[in-house]
């Protein structure tokens, strides 16, 4: 049988994608570019058997999913901006709490208000920083209405393997554009289950710092046990040991790098041979992908690096290339002021120059404009 | 099918919008590529309203319309707005009661009644939007009317799927017409 | 006759923060026999608390427990009872984590009316920080940042909680251990948003900046000005001056919010 294709907005495409991996509940507030995740999953998952609630605020709506996910359902919230500054301190509380949860921020253009219905590619650091204090942060970014749906499932299962917050970064141009989307049969994207503990209620450690995963049981399912904000030790209560506290922070971050190969996904166009990397996510890379056929089409080898993780950074993948080919320079198209320009910096090391092209002017970067900074390099 | 880039021209409430999400939706039910796009910068200020879709079988990599393939504009501002990024030797519709002021250039320009024939000869001037999408499908040979029109029907309201129909049809033959 | 708390206490989790004369070991005792006398299991409780004193609580009880951020238990509590409403849900805090960062959360609870039970630890000041005012600070009272005394107009909680909607409200204190008890146990009966607000004493922090000599003070205050709202009904205003109500003050039928939904979403026939 034909698989049924549709042509759906990229934020109903991320409800799709969560409610496939399972997802049961999700809170949120309404904020614009981001709002028709919320509208979608109100609608939806009454009829999955799961509930929605509009939230007096984006910080109960985040408090919300954090609950949820303590009490086993699969987790999620939308937001934008300003709402994502808002969440920030139940961010780094999720983080430290080992809570799943999947967060998807539409980017618009800000700080504050900024422009609420402005495309942008502006919170990459809010996404690995916003929150205070040193922590893990995972981030998945799609480019098409198709890749809403694949990663905000990727999300989901990273967030259940990691035990962490996961971003779905996405901008308002990917967000709201209508694109075509297969949506996959069950059973043919992998969708993780949490797991649970198996060992005696009493010997639970939820937080266990000798051990890289500990599954995290449900409040009600037998297994109680104390949940703080506060550094804790590996049975949920809180410590003041500086000694336990920069352990369990550590443990927490590496869990992450010890894993990169498994989180940190890269799409790598023409890069074979190439001389020249165009390096983007989201709707940037569309147009560098773009630029790339057609500096191909006039002999320039250029090919694309095209992380579907912004967090962990690819900075092995990058470096790998670095390493193999002789690269003359990066273009690296942003629609912000060089927020992953000046990672690519630091992970290039001066063995390459690294040319950010920047843009706050609210449509996507234009091929025409990638293609130039390219041709600087040859 | 490379890729084609339509700009759908008109004012406010005009369903431009929605015209370009149907022949998007109705380009992938044919087993196209389509891309459908909101406007964001300088250009969506002002009056005009527009609806943007890319449509192709190869994947489509750059999602918003640049220069356009096909311009339809249903009104004098929306043909002066965005007549100047009309690709050579593209296709221009404009509504012959609106755009008084003939666009003139290196395109092939098809002044016809669109609202006029949605008005008085489906009797409903808001499916104006969907005689646009009968006439350019046909001006240009995008997809394969069956699949249009099974497109079309699918996406409109309910109740009102033979007005709609009618719309199709009666751009299909504005088009075949003109053509002649 | 003594009462065995050992079996809702975790073990090795003790002593407790709190400082000498401060009564939240008196609630937390009152907590115990209340939801020992209502014969909830363990297993099927979630409490969850903010930040401050009265939110260290959980931590001492053997439930579900969850101590989350400032003023936002109310938002992961409800989190926690979409997500199973077969929980018991109780959620936690003193008055400023309640009332001033919380608020917001604590209001739209109350209109919602979902099955949760709150309850507000009011000592009239910030205690952990070190005796901040609080929007139950009364007015002219010394705290660390009205040094020349509170300027500011203060809440009423419960009148709050009653005009946002909540179908279950009452105040007890901390010296009417019994009363205390057996508003908590009413509260948990009730399905809705109940809300009990709990009068405590910090002498740390408010009672000895403010003509209260002893933590005794204290207690001798919550009883001379406490009284029941039956006996507040035969009472003038004029010798109701001072003294504030105990009791259940609002209690009203209505439908909760989950039900609700479920209903109106279909997941419930």
């Amino acid at each position: 049988m034909a698989k049924k294709v549709e042509f759906m907005m990229g934020n109903h495409a991320v409800a799709e994608g969560a409610l496939y991996a399972g997802c049961r509940f999700f809170g949120g507030y309404p904020i614009t570019p981001s709002t028709e995740v919320a509208e979608r999953m109100a609608e939806r998952l009454p009829q999955v058997g799961g509930r929605f609630i509009q939230m007096e605020d984006e910080i109960a709506a985040m408090a919300s999913v954090i609950g949820a996910s303590i009490a086993g359902a699969k987790s999620l919230t939308a937001t934008s901006g300003p709402g994502l500054s808002l969440k920030q301190e139940n961010i780094g509380y999720a983080m430290l709490c080992e809570i799943p949860v999947v967060i998807v921020d539409v980017m618009r253009g800000g700080p504050s208000t900024g422009m609420p219905t402005g495309p942008s590619q502006s919170d990459i650091m809010c996404a690995k920083w916003g929150t205070h204090g040193d922590h893990p942060a995972i981030a998945v970014t799609p480019a098409s209405v198709q890749e809403q749906f694949d990663e905000t499932v990727r999300a989901f299962n990273l967030a259940e393997k990691y035990r962490c917050p996961v971003f779905v970064l996405t901008d308002a141009i990917i967000g709201q554009m209508m694109e075509q989307l297969v949506i996959p049969e069950p059973g043919e994207l992998e969708v993780i289950e949490r797991p649970k503990p198996t060992c005696k209620p009493e010997e639970y450690l939820p937080f266990d710092m000798d051990k890289d995963f500990v599954p995290l049981a449900a409040f009600g399912s037998g297994y109680r046990y104390h949940i703080t904000g506060l550094h804790h030790n590996s049975d949920g209560f809180p410590t003041n040991d500086p000694v336990l506290h920069t352990k369990n922070t550590i443990k927490i971050i590496e869990r992450l790098d010890k894993n990169y190969d498994d989180i940190v996904k890269v799409e790598e166009f023409m890069t074979d041979d190439a001389e020249i990397l165009v390096f983007a996510i989201g709707v940037s890379a569309r147009s560098a992908k773009h630029a790339v056929v057609e500096a191909r089409n006039v002999g320039i080898k250029a090919g694309l690096v095209r992380p579907l993780t912004i967090w962990p950074f690819p900075e092995r993948h990058l470096d790998r290339i670095l390493n193999k080919n002789k690269i003359k320079g990066i273009v690296v198209p942003e629609m912000n002021l060089g927020q992953m320009t000046f990672e690519v910096q630091r992970v290039a090391k001066g063995r390459c120059a690294v040319e950010g092209l920047y843009s706050l002017m609210l449509d996507p970067i234009l091929p025409s404009e990638i293609l130039e900074k390219i041709r600087r390099f040859v | 099918m490379a890729r084609i880039d339509i700009r759908l021209g008109g004012s406010g409430g005009q369903g431009t919008i929605t015209a370009a999400a149907i022949m998007g939706y109705a380009a992938v039910y044919a087993g196209k590529k389509a891309v459908q796009t909101k406007s964001y910068g300088p250009e969506a200020r002002g009056g005009a309203a527009r609806g943007e879709v890319v449509i192709s079988d190869e994947d489509i990599n750059y999602v918003k319309v640049i220069k356009s393939d096909i311009l339809v504009a249903l009104t004098q501002e929306s043909c002066d707005k965005f007549i100047v990024d009309a690709k050579e030797g593209s296709i221009v519709v404009v509504d012959d009661f609106m755009v008084k002021n003939k666009p003139q250039g290196n395109f092939k320009v098809y002044s016809l009644p669109i609202i006029k024939t949605a008005a008085e000869d489906i009797g409903k001037s808001m499916v104006a939007n969907i005689v646009m999408l009968g006439v350019i499908n046909q001006l240009a040979n995008l997809l394969d009317f069956d699949k249009l029109e099974k497109g079309v029907l699918s996406k409109v309201p309910k109740g009102t799927e033979e007005l709609n129909k009618k719309a199709l049809r009666a751009g299909v033959e504005l088009a075949k017409a003109a053509m002649k | 006759m003594s009462y065995d708390y050992a079996k809702y206490l975790r073990k090795g989790k003790l002593p407790h923060i709190w400082c000498a004369g401060c009564t939240y070991g008196i609630i937390l005792k009152s907590l115990i026999r209340a939801i020992d006398g209502i014969g909830w299991a363990k297993d099927d409780i979630a409490l969850v608390s903010g930040i401050g004193c009265a939110s260290r609580l959980p931590g001492y009880v053997d439930f579900n427990t969850l101590h989350t951020t400032h003023g936002r238990s109310i938002g992961f509590a409800t989190g926690v009872k979409l997500a199973n409403p077969k929980l018991n849900v109780i959620a936690l805090g003193g008055d400023g984590d309640m009332t001033a960062i919380g608020g917001n959360h604590f209001i739209h609870a109350c209109r919602r009316n979902i099955d949760l039970t709150i309850f507000v630890f009011n000592n009239n000041i910030y205690g952990m920080t070190g005796a901040q005012y609080s929007p139950t600070t009364p007015k002219g009272a010394w705290a660390t940042t009205s040094p020349y005394g509170m300027a500011e107009n203060t809440f009423e909680i419960t009148s709050l909680a009653i005009g946002s909607g909540a179908s279950f409200v009452a105040r007890t204190t901390a010296y009417h251990v019994a009363h205390c008890e057996k508003m908590m146990k009413e509260a948990f009966q009730h399905k809705g948003t109940s809300v009990v607000e709990i009068i405590n004493a910090c002498p740390t922090g408010f009672g000895r900046k403010n003509k209260f000599k002893t933590p005794a003070s204290m207690l001798t205050w919550m009883k001379d000005s406490a009284v029941n709202i039956e006996r507040a009904k035969n009472m003038s205003p004029e010798e109701l001056v001072g003294k504030y109500t105990i009791g259940v003050l609002h209690k009203v039928d209505k439908p909760e919010y989950i039900e609700t939904y479920d209903t109106t979403v279909g997941l419930k026939k």
